[in-house]
């Protein structure tokens, strides 16, 4: 317990110093599919994960994916995998790269790169030079993936 | 307590199940007249083994509406375009009506169209003002305004039931190619192509809504979103403002491009605006 405890604490002083500085979209390290380390340092929080997935303007991850964790919502898109269970199949570091970016794990996939603000063609100005998602609720989807379990 | 989850998200699968996937198997059928809803692709769409209507990928609700003219609210407009038909406009004292007798005689066309003239895409729209300005010396319509959508809509009915059939040779080719290569060209934030959604995931659901092939055999068409009928270039812009792109220009060489594409896409389908959708 203490131990524990000791770990947390420290995690969350290495975490501090980079929580100011997100990593930007053009450094995030994409190695084999999967990026390693937090693109905020400060620990993603599964509630505003769980929104960010759901809301249409933020996320909408719903719009592609089945989510049985969400009853409560009528409609569930069924272009990509389900989520039930992703958490099993993926490891935290892939699933970062996949929403980060999915295209650096499936060349030619349909998803879009949620922690990306370069190459496209054409975006609206609003959205030019933007990423989709800031870089701590892609942490918070992240955190809010990792609850999603088989049992 | 799990027990009642696992309950809850079952009723929730199987509801969506049930409701959300439109009764692929019904046939669509106009006063006795039978539309050809699904064919074999032809070769040019050398990605598709089959071509399907968007009707198909409707509610029954939504598909029910377009099987007697009487309930499809899209003859609203077609009433307003008779009325436009027979309206003098313009320094030659001309209505559509003084030239020709019966819109009747325009059967057909709208199975040709876009069609290349002259170095040019032509749009049926490009041809009703074209009419407007060089024989009734009128002002032209706005290109996607809603008096030449409700014109094109009455011409397009001429030839109902009758199938898609645009030129890509020819003349056609470069323009039938530019239109390919936009259908192909991801665009915006989201980075999609029309291919992306219409070609790879066609009769899959992308939130609430059943994704078609994106035909524009029923265009115009009437959509109980915006309770008016719909140009095929307003839709292009929709679907490219929804991947947060900028839209090329409505009216513009690259959509009359990508019209005649996407239009060989669905040859052999039937006519059927003014279709309705959601």
């Amino acid at each position: 317990m203490r131990i524990i405890g000791l770990s947390i604490a420290v995690a969350g002083f290495l975490a501090n110093p980079l929580a100011a500085e997100p990593v930007a979209p053009g450094d995030v390290k994409y190695e084999d599919g999967v990026v390693e380390a937090s693109l905020t340092g400060v620990a993603g929080d599964p509630a505003n994960g769980r929104d960010v997935f759901k809301n249409r303007k933020l996320g909408n991850c719903l719009a592609c994916h089945v989510n049985a964790d969400m009853p409560e919502e009528s409609f569930h898109g069924e272009v990509g995998p389900e989520m039930t269970g992703v958490a099993d199949r993926w490891e935290a570091q892939e699933l970062r790269a996949i929403v980060a970016n999915s295209k650096m794990v499936f060349e030619d996939s349909i998803m879009p790169a949620f922690y990306q603000n370069t190459g496209f063609e054409r975006t609206l100005k609003k959205f030019d030079g933007k990423t989709i998602l800031t870089a701590q609720q892609v942490e918070d989807v992240l955190a809010y993936l990792q609850t999603l379990k088989d049992e | 307590m799990k027990t009642l989850k696992v309950l809850v998200s079952t009723a929730c699968f199987v509801g969506m199940a049930v409701s959300t996937h439109a009764e692929e198997s019904a046939a669509l059928s106009i006063d006795g007249q039978e539309f050809t809803i699904q064919t074999a692709a032809p070769a040019h769409a050398e990605n598709l083994d089959e071509v399907t209507s968007g009707w198909i990928y409707r509610a029954k609700e939504t598909q029910a509406l377009q099987l007697d003219d009487f309930d499809n609210p899209g003859f609203v407009f077609v009433d307003q375009a008779i009325d436009l038909w027979n309206e003098v406009e313009g320094s030659e004292g001309k209505a559509c009506a003084s030239c020709h007798e019966d819109v009747g005689q325009f059967a057909g066309l709208r199975t040709t169209l876009p069609r290349v003239e002259d170095g040019k895409v032509v749009t049926m729209e490009d041809l009703v003002n074209t009419c407007r300005t060089d024989h009734m010396g009128a002002e032209p319509w706005k290109y996607s305004g809603s008096q030449i959508i409700a014109m094109t809509a009455l011409i397009g009915l001429q030839s109902r039931g009758m199938p898609m059939n645009v030129a890509i040779d020819g003349e056609a080719a470069e323009f039938w190619e530019q239109g390919r290569e936009l259908y192909y060209t991801r665009v915006g934030q989201l980075d999609m192509a029309c291919s992306n959604c219409h070609e790879d995931n066609y009769d899959t659901m992308i939130r609430a809504d059943h994704l078609s092939q994106g035909q524009t055999n029923g265009f115009p068409t009437y959509r109980l979103k915006n309770a008016k009928l719909n140009s095929t270039h307003a839709r292009f812009k929709g679907c490219m403002k929804n991947i947060r792109a900028e839209p090329y220009k409505v009216g513009g060489e690259e959509f009359k491009s990508l019209e005649l594409y996407i239009a060989s896409r669905g040859q052999g389908l039937s006519v059927e605006t003014p279709s309705v959708r959601n």
